[in-house]
């Protein structure tokens, strides 16, 4: 693995790797007084946020720190681009300067496929300079299409929580078609064997998605019953004002996940939100702090899931 | 000054090989076994196929304001390195060709370059804003004598203003093109709204938007009296309105690029913005009925929409890269590829969607002509058996934005003959 720009880029049998490697390092660190291994020594972790983020850039900067890589946080403002310099040459000096690996978060869809493409380009000097440098590329969330490593950790608390993942059936609730959280998921987990639900209402639904490898379903009181785990979207404040439902009081009433819908759950099903929570709207507080909420434990996996993937594309996949 | 030019062993239209006897820029003789008249300069056609020149009604040469992706002269020449003796440049350039200033400085920097007929398009709205109607009958009463007029780039979307342009041109004989796109359903739109877009996170440009500003346009021109022509038009579901408008005698006429005759939004998944375009590359159903509609004549032209941009504006993450792609020197070979291979045109159709049909929409009375004596000596001289591989570094433009690097395609512009003057021959411009 040179990048992580996709989940599929992942097979079932890359991506239960990268969980199984999750899990040996939280056990090792478990009860550990020193969370440090040195697994990524001399190795350099760049995150390079063009968007505001606390969980994925503090996860992913504490995974490289528990691996003992140097980790460097650039963000766009107060760094060359608020001069106007360009992705590219942003991306291409990072490279120069020796970063093993740059964590992207950036507004565009796309971005990180640039990136990976420019690294890879200037690595060997194609067509000009050589960076000298061969960079691996980790997309953190690239416009609306996709979070790989969200999918990931969501993915690993599933199977914590419910033993396995394959024959579960998941659904996700929202604002899919703005959601790069929804897209990662839905291909991670049907490529892990899951049986994935989509509610939202028409307008939220992406062109298409009768292609994708899930079902959609217009009623969420219908599939809470028979679901074993439901994964509650962030609905975007600038969405309240497209047009894309008529009120947030609406939106509550068919598609939060109220005290009263998380009674119709099994007992053993777990709540899944990625964050930041919209309370009351999305989700009652009573719910996402109540004890099928697997909140927290998404946010710890978060942690575990990254240090997976910096060891495969920094040190390769244990044999 | 010779003004005499022999053109041998050349079949018109792809028929029986001819000579050409050109005096002052006009065929004098037709026929085969024509001698050299004394000091005549000469041209081996090579038994290639002889058509009018090509006429693009729709390239943006960029100048004035924009010449780091191209100028006047870098597009004239790519220009006649593809077979055209007259192109229309679209007006959004900086400042905008919405007075009779700058489409006059256009034209003239066309006649200095040489090497095609320029011929500006003029802004239908001051600025492109779509607000206030820009001075329509002075730009065409200029010396630049401007016949088509675009917001190119932009929709004229506020249908009483495109009404009144409607009407106001009725009286000039002057004709309106439109870029079809209610820019209210394409707001942030950054590909075609399908499958591949939505797994892409690509916010989409539904083809609606554009059927639903053809139609109202149709409904428009029709009380207007005035002519319509529709820019780039890239889905099936805009050929089945503009059938029916054409059915009930609407003046209307319509482009596809060789882009959407061509390419799918498959190419979408690299996120390289060289496949970045506005209308959006579709599916390929869409270019099966571009191919069908303008092989039936529902879709009038083959025009370029040539888009150079510079490196800066195209090497970076898709949402911040400008649409538009090269054109006018892979043209012809797309043309022969989607159109004349798989046996939808002959040579008289290509003609007709290359030459003679976008002449009489583009208002030019001496372009388009029947390869006839008497008639002006302006030619495209091709070989549909040869290939070449397309190089962006190699073409003729500043800029080498083009989508189809690397690819091989069929059919070669051998010389390109304006007014009985060789302006590009065996891929080297005549200057």
């Amino acid at each position: 693995m040179k990048h992580l720009l996709s989940v599929t880029d992942l097979d079932a049998a890359t991506a239960t790797g990268l969980l199984d490697t999750a899990d040996r390092l939280k056990q090792a660190l478990l009860g550990r007084e020193v969370r440090k291994l040195p697994t990524l020594r001399g190795r350099t972790v760049v995150t390079m946020f063009y968007e505001n983020s606390t969980r994925t850039r503090v996860s992913f900067e504490i995974a490289g720190k528990w691996m003992s890589a140097d980790t460097v946080n650039v963000s766009a403002s107060g760094s060359s681009v608020s001069k106007g310099e360009s992705l590219r040459d942003t991306s291409l000096t990072l490279s120069a300067m020796g970063a093993d690996c740059v964590v992207v978060r950036h507004p565009a869809s796309g971005s990180a496929h640039r990136m990976a493409a420019w690294a890879d380009r200037a690595a060997v000097g194609g067509g000009g300079e050589s960076t000298g440098t061969h960079t691996s590329i980790v997309n953190a969330g690239d416009g609306t299409h996709e979070h790989p490593t969200q999918a990931l950790l969501d993915a690993a608390t599933l199977r914590d929580r419910l033993g396995a993942i394959a024959g579960r059936r998941v659904a996700i609730v929202g604002d899919v078609l703005h959601s790069r959280v929804a897209r990662s998921n839905v291909f991670l987990l049907a490529t892990l064997g899951a049986e994935v639900v989509v509610v939202a209402p028409p307008t939220l639904l992406p062109v298409g998605i009768a292609q994708w490898p899930c079902r959609v379903s217009p009623s969420l009181d219908a599939e809470l019953p028979a679901l074993d785990a439901v994964m509650m979207l962030r609905v975007q404040a600038e969405r309240m004002h497209g047009s894309f439902f008529p009120s947030s009081r609406e939106y509550a009433v068919s598609y939060g996940l109220s005290q009263a819908r998380a009674a119709l759950l099994p007992d053993h099903a777990v709540v899944l939100h990625p964050g930041p929570m919209v309370r009351g709207m999305e989700i009652v507080p009573a719910v996402a702090d109540g004890p099928a909420s697997a909140v927290l434990a998404q946010v710890s996996n978060g942690v575990h899931v990254r240090m997976a993937v910096l060891y495969h594309l920094l040190a390769g996949a244990p044999e | 000054m010779n003004t005499e030019l022999l053109i041998t062993d050349v079949r018109p239209y792809g028929g029986d090989a001819v000579d050409v006897l050109v005096r002052d820029g006009v065929v004098a003789e037709l026929g085969a076994g024509l001698d050299a008249p004394e000091g005549a300069s000469t041209l081996d056609g090579g038994g290639h196929v002889l058509l009018p020149g090509f006429v693009d009604l729709h390239v943006h040469l960029r100048e004035p304001g924009g010449e780091e992706s191209e100028d006047i002269a870098t597009g004239s020449a790519a220009a006649a390195l593809g077979g055209f003796t007259a192109v229309f440049a679209m007006p959004n350039t900086d400042p905008v060709a919405d007075t009779a200033v700058v489409v006059e400085h256009v034209r003239r920097r066309g006649e200095e370059v040489g090497l095609v007929d320029v011929h500006p398009v003029g802004a239908v709205t001051v600025g492109l804003e779509g607000a206030k109607m820009a001075e329509l009958g002075t730009m065409a009463g200029s010396r630049a004598q401007v016949r088509m007029f675009s917001d190119d780039g932009r929709c004229v979307n506020d249908p009483l203003i495109m009404r009144r342009a409607l009407e106001y041109a009725s009286a000039l004989d002057v004709v309106i093109a439109q870029h079809a796109e209610d820019h209210r359903l394409t707001g942030g739109a950054q590909a075609h709204e399908g499958v591949v877009a939505s797994r892409l996170g690509l916010a989409g440009w539904p083809a609606t938007a554009e059927e639903t500003i053809v139609a109202r346009d149709c409904a428009l021109v029709r009380e207007a009296g005035a002519a319509l022509h529709v820019c780039h038009i890239s889905s099936a579901r805009t050929v089945e309105v503009l059938r029916a408008a054409k059915a009930a005698g609407v003046r209307v006429s319509a482009e596809v690029t060789p882009h959407h005759l061509l390419l799918t939004d498959g190419r979408l998944t690299s996120y390289d913005p060289v496949n970045k375009v506005n209308p959006p590359l579709r599916t390929a159903a869409d270019t099966r009925a571009m191919r069908a509609a303008l092989a039936e004549g529902v879709i009038d032209v083959v025009a370029t929409d040539h888009a150079p941009h510079a490196a800066q504006y195209k090497d970076t993450e898709w949402q911040a890269a400008r649409p538009g792609m090269l054109g006018l020197q892979t043209a012809f070979s797309v043309v022969v590829h989607t159109m004349v291979e798989p046996g939808l045109l002959d040579w008289r159709g290509v003609a007709r969607v290359l030459s003679e049909r976008p002449a009489e929409i583009g208002r030019l009375p001496d372009q388009g002509r029947p390869i006839a004596v008497g008639e002006p000596a302006t030619f495209a001289l091709v070989d549909p058996e040869a290939q070449w591989t397309v190089r962006g570094a190699a073409l003729a433009s500043r800029a080498s934005n083009t989508p189809y690097e690397g690819m091989r395609l069929p059919g070669v512009v051998v010389a390109t003959v304006l007014r009985g003057t060789i302006t590009a021959r065996d891929g080297k411009v005549q200057t």
